[in-house]
């Protein structure tokens, strides 16, 4: 850590800080940041103290995937160096009463759900971590198989890491995801693996491959749905939303500009219109 | 019925409501939230001369169905798919009566199916049977995230629950439809789980199931599992207006339900009155998979006629005249129906 990040961290966080801390809190369901999605209401930083409102598509969204996020969110700010008072609290929601409750007291989930929670959500977390996993090889699969018509079918099993082009947001995307479910990013690993690192015999390569892209339209679904919901029920809120970035919807384009030129900002290859 | 170019097409609506939602009927501010919910839904979804206002939204009345549904709508057929709601709604959410008397007085043109809930117990079971004779019940709609006292959902396979599957056996109600809501119990466990139908369907399988919401979203954990079992089946509702915002989305919907499940066990629903038929008929006639799209083979007619009426009417049994029938495809009663688009030169 640089000098200038150590006097910076000892003094009273920023505005900036906040959101930087906030944006590593991802919705585990469409695995992307809360901050890009839109459901980050409000931030009020004054004096150490800091208060935010996190808003969801519906009130029946999910409550567990809910607390998950705002607990995140608290966690990740009572982290920031130099922070005093941290309030989160869930708006709008069916159970806001009962996971706003549990914030404020730091009741962990099982003290903020009784007797609705059996034994903790790391198991929902690793399920949607997996999800994640599998939706960004079929990503980087399908693109390769799309940029490259030579790729003979039987070799699809076996490429690698270091067959992808390093610089395109796919790629990128896939190690993040490797990494958060334990995978390590050697070149020479296979990239059509499950998330324990086992690869497919040949003959199971097109299932696997086609399994993995109903999972990555599945979520992809989603998200688009969920940003749209959100848009309609708070009038104004797509001005705090990001594209989904091309690394869930990606272009050939899009890919080759990455894999060359990793400066071409890249567009958003969905032409779909949405309302 | 529906025609354009020369094709005609037999309309059944598979999942429609009557429902009440107006201020009088909600028990608590739950009941808000859920109209609203639907509310944001329709409002998203639609195209903007098929919206509605917020008050009409929240009763329609049987003249207004009968309407949306047959006058306008090309509908042939319609089944009523009701959610209680009961800590929701005084007088639940689906209006039972009214909508036994509507299908009475429209018998040729309606199917009512009722609900359970496998909390209920012994009691619960006795009211099952009464519920068959009286409205002569061939299917059920099941809300697994109904709330219920403390408890907020519940699982097909909790071993109540087969007592309910078993009594429906006995009973002839052999056309279950679920609809995954966010099911709340228990908390550590993904909401739209479908793992439960897999269960269900393998132990029950002289029952036919039909996932509402074709699983959205767990749109994967579906298809995998409704590949698998042959008696599971997938229901549009909701999935349907994707076509307008989101074609291509909705292409991909399609093309992965055709792939896994094929084109004998997807059911038409404009989910009434999230939705009005009409324009989702007009518009699922005139869709195609985009060309680019290589790795799904364009949607034909004939299978746009089972998935809009077809399918359903043979599930219920439902007369379909002479000419506007169709055979079963000749496809595997499981796996993959177009293995030539299994392997990966399809992506190309």
């Amino acid at each position: 850590m640089s000098t200038a990040a150590v006097g910076r961290a000892a003094a009273v966080p920023t505005l900036l800080d906040v959101r930087r801390v906030l944006a590593t809190v991802a919705d585990p369901e469409l695995d992307e940041p809360i901050t890009d999605l839109g459901f980050v209401r409000s931030v009020d930083l004054a004096e150490g103290r800091v208060e935010v409102h996190l808003r969801l598509p519906t009130s029946f969204c999910s409550p567990n995937f809910a607390y998950l996020m705002a607990s995140d969110a608290k966690d990740a700010l009572a982290a920031l160096p130099g922070i005093g008072e941290v309030v989160v609290e869930l708006d709008d929601h069916h159970d806001s009463g009962l996971i706003n409750a549990g914030l404020a007291a730091d009741a962990d989930y099982r003290g903020t759900f009784g007797h609705e929670a059996e034994d903790s959500l790391d198991e929902l977390r690793a399920t949607f971590r997996r999800k994640a996993h599998t939706a960004a090889v079929e990503r980087c699969l399908t693109a390769l198989l799309r940029a490259d018509p030579d790729l003979p079918e039987a070799a699809v099993g076996a490429v690698t890491l270091g067959q992808l082009p390093p610089a395109a947001p796919t790629t990128r995307a896939l190690l993040r995801r490797r990494a958060e479910v334990g995978l390590g990013d050697h070149p020479d690993a296979v990239v059509l693996v499950d998330h324990a690192g086992t690869p497919y015999p040949p003959e199971q390569v097109p299932m696997a491959l086609r399994r993995a892209r109903s999972t990555r339209i599945s979520i992809d679904g989603n998200a688009h749905f969920c940003r749209g919901l959100l848009r309609t029920r708070y009038p104004g809120s797509e001005d705090d939303q990001a594209p989904r970035g091309d690394e869930a919807f990606f272009s050939v384009e899009a890919l080759l500009a990455g894999a060359s030129a990793p400066a071409t900002p890249a567009t958003p290859a969905t032409q779909e219109k949405d309302h | 019925m529906y025609t354009k170019d020369g094709e005609s097409y037999f309309i059944v609506d598979a999942h429609v409501a009557l429902w009440d939602a107006r201020v009088e009927n909600q028990r608590n501010i739950h009941g808000k939230q859920f109209i609203d919910c639907f509310y944001d839904y329709h409002s998203n979804l639609s195209p903007d001369a098929e919206k509605w206002g917020y008050e009409e939204y929240l009763y329609q009345g049987g003249e207004r169905l009968v309407k949306d549904l047959f006058e306008d709508g090309y509908v042939d057929h319609a089944i009523f798919q009701p959610a209680h709601l009961g800590e929701f709604y005084r007088n639940g959410f689906g209006q039972t009566e009214e909508a036994f008397a509507l299908t009475q007085a429209n018998r040729h043109r309606l199917t009512y199916n009722h609900h359970f809930d496998p909390r209920n117990g012994e009691a619960g079971l006795d009211q099952l049977r009464a519920d068959a004779e009286r409205f002569g019940l061939q299917g059920v709609k099941l809300y697994t995230a109904e709330w219920h006292g403390q408890s907020r959902g519940w699982r097909l396979d909790d071993p109540w629950a087969y007592r309910y599957f078993e009594l429906c056996r006995e009973l002839g109600i052999t056309n279950i439809h679920i609809h995954k809501g966010p099911t709340i119990r228990p908390l550590d466990r993904d909401a739209f789980d479908v793992a439960d139908v897999d269960h269900v369907a393998t132990d029950f399988t002289d029952l036919d199931f039909v996932i509402e919401h074709v699983g959205l979203p767990r749109l994967e954990d579906f298809c995998w599992i409704a590949t698998q079992e042959p008696n599971v089946h997938g229901g549009l509702a909701v999935a349907m207006p994707f076509m307008h915002t989101r074609p291509r989305y909705f292409a991909q919907i399609i093309g992965e339900l055709v792939y896994w499940i094929g084109e004998d066990r997807i059911q038409f629903s404009s989910d009434y009155a999230l939705w009005t038929p009409r324009w989702l008929v007009e518009q699922f006639v005139d869709f195609q998979i985009p060309d680019d799209m290589t790795e799904y083979a364009p949607l034909t007619t004939a299978q746009k006629k089972k998935i809009l009426g077809l399918n359903a009417a043979k599930m219920y049994g439902i007369e379909v005249p002479e000419h506007l029938r169709l055979p079963d495809a000749d496809e595997t009663a499981t796996g993959p129906r177009q293995p030539e688009r299994a392997d990966l030169v399809g992506a190309r």
